[in-house]
């Protein structure tokens, strides 16, 4: 049976699911004719409506409700969020930030006013979001860190324990109710911080309340010296008994590869090897913030000012969340909502200031009263350093560059979803030589080929990221899949692609494989093709099979296909499926035949011979070769 | 030093007691509830370790709902103190009706977990 699948029942996230087919039965009991795909398509949008409105309380409760308003505001057109809200993508994150903000919202709802409702509230918030995402892990660990740093702060209060604990016990419990999740929080690693702070929770009060009864230093004193070593010492014993009895699951290797960024690259290439999962680059933070960047300091800034039990939980948030965002580009998800109502704090805080100083300044200017009212002002941020008969003219330029800033930022947002969001990832599209548009369909032209012209038990073979659309669009079985657990069978295919032709031949005979698809952008100029891929395949591939090795492909630690490269990477089959017959090709006006556009090159090896394998199908701008595999040579 | 540190902790003792003699009744009544709890769930560990934790679920329901019921008593507790200046807007009433639906919900779903 391939590809080798996991068990979708019991290891999936059902929140999104049960949310669309909730939302869908709701229409259809209200009698509004909607097909299931329309409501698939149109969930995540609706939840980022719903999202902002979350933002737009949790600023209120945070600073005030011009904050929230503006929170609301930024993140309904940020970037970073609207790569995973548009619609028809229909992803677990989608529902997930919701859900994670609704939690963090409730949390400090809670926290301020102590109340067992809002965190019983908080607790389905988590349940929700549980059910929905992987994701939950943060909330999980964040929540605890931050009742730790209040209380190591000393901003410990009867309102925190009660919305901790309470949230705490009703949350685990709920969240145990998910078959995926099951008895992770009493068992794995990631969930014993929030344990522990549990148990260091009561402890805390527990003696809060002895040395409230007793009002004496002393004896206090001698207690407290007896119940710490009690405690720490029991706590001790436990934790290294289950650790030990490998009762308690240590970290996994995805938590690790949060907290060091190098961890993922040399354990799981596997996961390494995922595009969402590098490191991000400046250019993505600002592709996806944009002004809020700058805007955040200033934000943290003011936080610390005003510093509340609300606000070291945001700051918390963002700080952490900012951490894990720069190590996974994929993480710029979780950082946004942090960084759309820190700024919006900023921008908020910044505005009330300077708008009072105009307003009370024409009164002033009106009324010529006194120099008390003057340096009331001279206190708020903005003007502190400009003397008075500057100060409102500076306040109304400082003003109209806030307002060029954001509306720089609006032109910017409605530019990223323009440009990066609203076209379907299976059709490229590019700017010709002239400024016109001009489109790409080579992946559905080559999956249609599939369907048509390939007997219908055909194997394809190809790297893992095209296998759902071949089975989908192509209508054929293929060796592994983006569902596929099976690492050696991703690996088997890793060392047949990295390996010289005949080498490949034989692993494909015994993977009964038919026809080999690889995507190829050397015509088109298209990077995230498979030559760009193909160290990846190499490292899952040598992971398992140790005649795989990396530094074969390089030379000097260097990636190259020119005349320079490595002969091994010359002659391997990913190379060879490539370039086949694109020595002959010229691409560029003023350039060798054989000039790859997507690296910059010319080819090292013009000259490929096939033996074991013949092209079956090029689509027209070369990006999807396909070719059949040829049957066994008969023996005399 | 033997001697002296039974004596510190009998005169911690006693003072403990008096102490805790002046707490009003509906306190005291809190905190028997909250004892009963954790006594219950001492019993149900000492027991899982004693027989083993085959029916995980319906171990950690047993012990979750009485971990859970004393947290929410003494959230309770916290609550309707009147010594507490932090709740002095909470009406009792309004304690007692949030405390009574996190324990529906929690008791809800410990017999769905309980199995």
């Amino acid at each position: 049976m391939v590809p080798l699948g996991r068990i979708i029942g019991g290891t999936l996230y059902p929140g999104l699911m049960l949310t669309a087919a909730f939302i869908y039965w709701s229409l259809r009991f209200l009698r509004f004719a909607v097909h299931i795909r329309e409501v698939c398509v149109l969930t995540a949008p609706f939840f980022a409506s719903n999202t902002t409105i979350v933002a737009y309380f949790f600023g209120k409760e945070l600073w005030d409700s011009s904050a929230g308003l503006l929170a609301a505001a930024f993140i309904a057109i940020c970037p970073g969020y609207i790569s995973r809200s548009v619609a028809g993508s229909y992803d677990n994150e989608g529902v997930a930030i919701f859900a994670l903000l609704l939690t963090f919202y409730l949390f400090v709802k809670a926290v301020n006013t102590g109340s067992l409702a809002w965190a019983l509230a908080s607790a389905f918030g988590y349940f929700y979001m549980v059910s929905a995402w992987g994701g939950y892990v943060f909330i999980i660990n964040l929540i605890p860190l931050y009742v730790l740093v209040l209380l190591i702060t000393g901003r410990y209060s009867m309102r925190l324990y009660v919305a901790y604990n309470s949230m705490y016990v009703l949350g685990m419990l709920l969240a145990m109710q998910i078959q995926f999740v099951g008895f992770q929080h009493v068992q794995s690693g990631e969930h014993m911080a929030a344990m522990g702070v549990f148990f260091v929770l009561q402890v805390f009060y527990f003696l809060d309340w002895v040395k409230y009864l007793l009002g004496d230093a002393k004896l206090f004193q001698a207690f407290l010296k007896i119940t710490l070593t009690c405690t720490i010492v029991v706590g001790g014993l436990a934790f290294g008994v289950g650790m030990a009895s490998g009762y308690i699951s240590p970290w996994t290797g995805r938590f690790y590869s949060l907290l060091d960024p190098t961890y993922a690259k040399d354990h799981i290439p596997i996961i390494a090897s995922v595009s969402e999962h590098q490191p991000t680059a400046w250019s993505s933070f600002m592709f996806d913030f944009h002004i809020l960047l700058f805007l955040f300091p200033a934000g943290l800034y003011f936080c610390f000012k005003r510093l509340s039990d609300a606000t070291i939980f945001i700051v918390m948030y963002g700080l952490t969340s900012m951490y894990f965002a720069s190590v996974m580009v994929r993480l710029i998800l979780v950082a946004t909502p942090a960084v759309c109502l820190i700024s919006a704090i900023a921008v908020s805080a910044t505005i009330r200031n300077l708008t009072s100083l105009v307003r009370t300044k024409s009164k002033v200017v009106n009324t010529s009263s006194s120099k008390g009212a003057v340096s009331t002002k001279a206190s708020s941020k903005a003007s502190s350093d400009l003397s008075p008969p500057f100060g409102r003219n500076a306040a109304i330029a400082l003003l109209l560059g806030a307002f060029y800033l954001l509306s720089k930022y609006v032109i910017h947002c409605t530019w990223v979803t323009s440009e990066a969001y609203s076209s379907p990832s299976i059709v490229l599209a590019a700017r010709g030589a002239y400024g016109g548009r001009v489109i790409f369909d080579d992946y559905r032209e080559a999956y249609y080929w599939l369907r048509q012209n390939t007997p219908p038990d055909a194997k394809v073979m190809s790297w893992w990221d095209y296998g759902y659309q071949i089975t989908a669009m192509g209508n054929r079985t293929v060796i592994v899949d983006n569902n596929t657990w099976n690492n050696t069978h991703i690996a088997t295919v890793g060392r047949a692609m990295s390996s010289y032709e005949d080498e490949a031949y034989e692993i494909m005979r015994s993977l009964d494989v038919d026809y080999v698809l690889v995507v190829f952008g050397g015509v088109t100029g298209y990077s995230s093709d498979d030559i760009n891929k193909f160290l990846w395949m190499v490292r899952i591939g040598g992971g398992v099979f140790p005649v795989i090795k990396e530094p074969d492909y390089l030379v000097n630690g260097e990636y190259r296909v020119d005349k320079g490269a490595a002969p091994k990477m010359l002659n391997c089959l990913m190379y060879k499926l490539s370039y086949y017959r694109f020595g002959e090709l010229t691409t560029e006006y003023g350039r060798p035949p054989g000039y790859d556009r997507a690296r910059g090159v010319e080819i090292g090896n013009k000259d490929v011979k096939l033996e074991y394998l013949e092209e079956a199908y090029t689509t027209s701008n070369w990006i999807v070769r396909i070719y059949k595999v040829k049957p066994p040579s008969n023996r005399w | 030093m033997v001697k002296t540190t039974s004596k510190d902790a009998q005169d911690l003792f006693r003072a403990l007691r008096s102490a805790y003699a002046a707490t009003p009744t509906n306190l005291k009544i809190i905190d028997l509830y909250i004892v009963f709890a954790i006594m219950t769930a001492v019993i149900q560990v000492v027991y899982v370790g004693i027989v083993g934790s085959f029916p995980f679920n319906s171990f950690l329901s047993g012990v979750l709902s009485c971990v859970g019921t004393a947290v929410l008593a003494v959230c309770l507790r916290i609550q309707v103190n009147k010594e507490n200046k932090e709740f002095k807007d909470l009406p009792p009433e309004r304690a007692f009706a949030d405390f009574v639906l996190c324990n529906v919900v929690l008791h809800l779903v410990i017999m769905n977990f309980i199995g």
